[in-house]
């Protein structure tokens, strides 16, 4: 075998040699424990706090407002939508929820959109209706009666 | 609030309905550079290929430039996607956990095969014999560079020779498919995401494989055309005149690859052909008709037409070639960002688009796809010094 080509399989050795120690150091512990990833991962996505509660949770405090809004065409959204994530909230009273002000909030499904599905959401074009006046003072969130 | 008042003015960027994780693009600018530059080495290494397999003499001079070139940028390929990542860090983590299961990860094989096996091989051959010349020749620090780089073998026999030539020549053969698995592969990435329909092509590694090619050759083409002029030395214009004609068959095969994908989507017309219609002569206009097809396809491709019938004088020659090899270079770059960018602005429900805007100031996106479309020139002027092509001892036959 020629001299060039025996230095060549000589450096592709050392390199291969490498790889594979860089390989065996520094491949994470719970690679393949379960497919091509590391198995440690689902074990840490599981440990993550909940950020969102659900309505029966909050129900269990708010029952006059969870009863309002059981009436209304509201009741299929979750609160936090309005409100925010609530998992500090349940665990420590003192820590508010979010009340949304202006009508920000309420445009983000109400804002007239032409590719929105129509009937289902009523939209509204917000200057037109009411002229910059909060939504809030004609209409009850909890419980919209139009 | 403010996390209503951010999501209003990502509306803002919004026509129709949109699901709401197709509102800001995830793969940007960055994500164009990738098959661009990899196109560029993938194109430059195809015409040294031919030019050594098919033993064009005309092309002679531009094939250790073509190589060069290649492997400069052949070095940072893969450094778009590392500044795109959100964990840079975590890069290596592709190359120790290699599996195959996911198109994306076999990038690592591809890489290393491509870059380790086919393009550093194949200088290494070509430029051993001189390397250890050079070493006698050298003093002082560059004298042990160039022993380093010969790993000390100092063998210049006319029998180490052929062996130089008969393994390169092999390694050649090897890497013209290796060069077509490195752009097909790159291809094939988005014409295989089947969700989205401008994607979704099974021609996509086959017009990504034409259009690398004439983009690596119209840049082989411009740095040829550069270098000799900074050298001060004459340009030939055979050597010119062949890649230009190459780059003419070429840029005529993707063009009509390419008019056939567009053909088929406009004849078999499916569901998601309104919304890619109204893509293509409304956001992607600009770049699509006038970039793409007008500036770097129709325009070259007419005027090298011409010139294969009439030609005018050397100098109106030379500064058509000139022209022609940056129109095609800013024609393939908008091909790639009307693949990538284009595949992202419309919505997968077919009823919306979104925007992408390019802003110099605060978008590091953009301005890391400049730097690393310059640092390769700076690397090649390297390479250029350090194994100049023009000081090469003539080949043994």
């Amino acid at each position: 075998m020629p001299l060039q080509v025996k230095r060549l399989l000589l450096v592709f050795a050392v390199f291969i040699g490498i790889m594979l120690g860089l390989k065996y150091f520094l491949t994470p512990d719970s690679w393949r424990e379960y497919g091509p990833y590391r198995g440690n991962a689902l074990k840490e996505i599981v440990n993550q706090v909940p950020k969102f509660v659900q309505m029966e949770d909050c129900a269990a405090c708010h029952d006059s407002i969870a009863e309002i809004k059981s009436q209304g065409e509201h009741n299929p959204l979750q609160c936090e939508i309005c409100h925010g994530p609530g998992y500090r909230h349940i665990d420590d009273e003192t820590v508010k929820m979010e009340i949304p002000k202006g009508n920000a909030v309420c445009m983000r499904c109400h804002t007239k959109n032409a590719a929105s599905p129509s009937g289902i959401i009523k939209q509204i074009d917000a200057v037109e209706h009411s002229e910059g006046e909060d939504c809030i003072n004609c209409h009850n969130p909890h419980q919209p009666w139009l | 609030m403010d996390k209503i008042q951010s999501l209003y003015e990502a509306l803002a960027k919004v026509e129709g309905f949109i699901y709401p994780n197709e509102i800001a693009l995830n793969w940007d600018m960055l994500i164009v550079m990738y098959p661009y530059v990899t196109g560029l080495v993938a194109g430059a290494f195809i015409l040294a290929s031919l030019n050594r397999v098919f033993d064009i003499k005309a092309l002679r001079p531009t094939y250790e430039i073509s190589l060069l070139t290649a492997l400069s940028f052949m070095l940072i390929a893969t450094m778009p996607l590392i500044s795109h990542l959100g964990q840079p860090m975590r890069f290596y983590e592709m190359l120790i956990t290699p599996h195959l299961t996911s198109a994306m990860a076999i990038f690592g094989f591809v890489y290393l095969w491509y870059l380790m096996v086919v393009l550093l091989l194949e200088i290494w051959f070509d430029y051993r014999y001189d390397m250890v010349i050079w070493s006698r020749e050298k003093t002082g620090i560059m004298r042990h560079v160039y022993r380093a780089l010969t790993l000390w073998v100092s063998d210049t026999t006319p029998k180490s020779r052929k062996t130089d030539e008969k393994i390169g020549y092999f390694i050649t053969v090897v890497g013209i498919p290796s060069a077509f698995l490195l752009h097909g592969y790159v291809g094939f990435i988005f014409g295989s995401i089947k969700a989205n329909p401008w994607w979704s092509t099974v021609m996509m590694p086959v017009i990504f494989l034409f259009s690398a090619m004439v983009s690596g050759i119209a840049l082989v083409m411009f740095i040829y055309m550069v270098v000799t002029w900074l050298r001060k030395q004459k340009i030939e214009m055979i050597v010119l005149d062949s890649i230009a004609k190459y780059l003419f068959y070429i840029l005529i095969i993707d063009f009509s690859l390419e008019s056939l994908d567009q053909v088929h989507r406009i004849y078999v017309a499916d569901e998601s052909f309104d919304i890619l219609k109204i893509l293509v002569h409304g956001k992607l206009f600009f770049s699509f008709f006038i970039m793409q097809i007008g500036i770097g396809t129709i325009i070259p491709l007419l005027t090298l037409g011409f010139l294969q019938f009439k030609k005018p004088n050397d100098k109106i020659r030379k500064a058509i070639y000139l022209i022609l090899s940056i129109c095609v270079l800013t024609g393939i770059f908008f091909m790639r960002w009307n693949v990538v960018i284009g595949g992202q602005l419309f919505s997968k429900s077919f009823y919306g688009f979104t925007s992408y805007k390019v802003s110099l100031i605060g978008s590091t996106d953009v301005l890391l796809s400049l730097v690393w479309f310059i640092v390769p020139f700076f690397i090649l002027a390297f390479l250029l010094w350090l194994l100049p092509p023009w000081k090469k001892a003539p080949a043994p036959h």
